[in-house]
């Protein structure tokens, strides 16, 4: 239990996707202008990530790893996750049209995020089980929506104010991440100690 | 021969998912009326709300369950009413345009600031400081926040006061919401009085302030025969319903805030 609540922790704070693994820049600097698209975007994120792992782990550990076929994880973890967004996309437009619109818009985007892939293969350099895989997608997602709603809130800070003529648009914005990110490096070695 | 399991693998995966999403498609397909459809592609797509519905889509949705009026459509207009008309096998209902007004006149030439402001130059910020550098806390703040909510570009800010341009106006409603003083109104393309003004304070406060301010003198009100004027906390306002264009209270205004909208110059 303990385990879990570390791996949680550290996959939300200190392992923190965005901010200390750049993973999933792209959305996180595309979508971050409005909180409500953040929160919608990373709402369609966690629930990806969770999926994609549920499938890539057995994928690995009965097909590919017997086998000894582990390099050919990335092209088939594409390959699966690509295919089960789109059917999670039919399955939900049939039986939750307001789920299907408030996320509709984002599925498409995040099908082969690096950050869905990249916890799906990070999973496995650190030797989880199913179970801390899952928990560690969850933390991973859940730690994208942070780093979303901080990034939305500093964003919406930066509309209004003064920003000299070079910097205005991206370079300011991505100073600003680089100073949240910098920010994220205080919860370095919390989570072993928080539970402790 | 080590290359031939890899291949099958994928290839495996590739085909059973394709199969897979094939499958699921053909069983989970959700019927969408060909008529939805038809209807949304021959609306504007700009989804400004203006119809009372959720953007287009919710628009033609309505149109084709609930029977909703096809004169609804403020940036298509006439023409999409019709081509609605046209789709639905309905008669067209009759649009009529309306199109935002700036309800104030204090341009530099009529009003002062109060104080210098150098924040940050949006209407919506320097609402927050003292209701705003200028000295009627009810009028224009001047920084265009209309103008840059307007996706049809039609309102610019002439003498640090927003205007809309009715020839390009949509009447989308867009700039409503975005006034932080509430000062832009819908008003029809048609010849009526309008008050140019929104100030709520008594007549010697806001000719203090203000050369182009309503003052609440009554006297737009005697002049009407038709009861379309009346005064509420010192300040006219014009029921546009009963308003017939006539222009006596234009005449009688002391302080020219009140005027004739699309009337032709010579009149105005």
């Amino acid at each position: 239990m303990k385990m879990m609540l570390v791996i949680l922790v550290s996959a939300i704070l200190t392992e923190n996707f965005v901010l200390s693994k750049f993973l999933g820049i792209c959305p996180f600097l595309g979508v971050s202008k409005k909180l409500g698209t953040a929160v919608g975007m990373s709402a369609a994120v966690t629930f990806v990530m969770v999926l994609a792992t549920a499938a890539t782990y057995p994928l690995y550990a009965y097909l590919l790893a017997p086998n000894g076929l582990d390099y050919l994880q990335t092209v088939a973890f594409i390959l699966v996750i690509a295919a089960l967004v789109q059917l999670v996309e039919i399955v939900l437009r049939k039986f939750s049209p307001a789920l299907y619109n408030a996320l509709g818009i984002y599925l498409p985007l995040i099908t082969t995020n690096c950050a869905v892939l990249g916890v799906t293969l990070l999973n496995f350099t650190k030797g989880y089980t199913y179970g801390q895989s899952l928990i560690n997608a969850l933390g991973a997602g859940l730690g994208f929506m942070l780093a979303m709603v901080l990034f939305a809130g500093v964003r919406e800070r930066i509309e209004a104010c003064d920003v000299p003529e070079a910097l205005k648009g991206l370079p300011i914005t991505l100073i600003a991440a680089s100073l949240v990110s910098l920010t994220f490096l205080g919860f370095s070695g919390i989570a072993n100690n928080l539970f402790a | 021969m080590d290359i031939l399991l890899p291949i099958l693998i994928i290839a495996a995966i590739g085909l059973l998912a394709g199969v897979l999403l094939a499958v699921a498609a053909h069983v989970f397909a959700v019927p969408t009326d060909e008529k939805v459809d038809a209807v949304r592609a021959v609306l504007p797509g700009a989804n400004c709300g203006a119809c009372g519905y959720s953007g287009c889509d919710g628009y033609a949705k309505a149109l084709v369950h609930e029977g909703a009026s096809t004169g609804l459509c403020a940036p298509g207009g006439e023409t999409v009413a019709a081509e609605i008309a046209g789709v639905m096998g309905v008669k067209a209902d009759k649009v009529e345009r309306s199109v935002a007004l700036v309800r104030c006149g204090g341009n530099h030439q009529h009003t002062q600031s109060k104080m210098i402001y150098s924040g940050a130059p949006t209407c919506r910020a320097a609402n927050q400081l003292f209701a705003g550098p200028q000295q009627c806390a009810y009028g224009c703040l001047g920084f265009g926040d209309c103008a840059a909510a307007c996706p049809f570009d039609a309102i610019r800010v002439c003498d640090g006061l927003a205007v809309v341009i009715p020839a390009l106006c949509k009447g989308c409603k867009t700039c409503v919401a975005a006034c932080p003083k509430g000062l832009i109104a819908m008003v029809p393309v048609r010849e009526a009085a309008a008050v140019r003004c929104q100030n709520k304070d008594k007549g010697g406060q806001t000719r203090k302030i203000c050369s182009a301010g309503c003052i609440g003198c009554m006297r737009c009100v005697k002049a009407c025969e038709f009861g379309a004027v009346m005064v509420q906390d010192f300040c006219a306002q014009v029921d546009p319903a009963k308003c017939t264009g006539c222009g006596k209270c234009v005449a009688e205004c002391p302080q020219d805030c009140i005027s004739l909208l699309f009337a032709p110059k010579s009149v105005r």
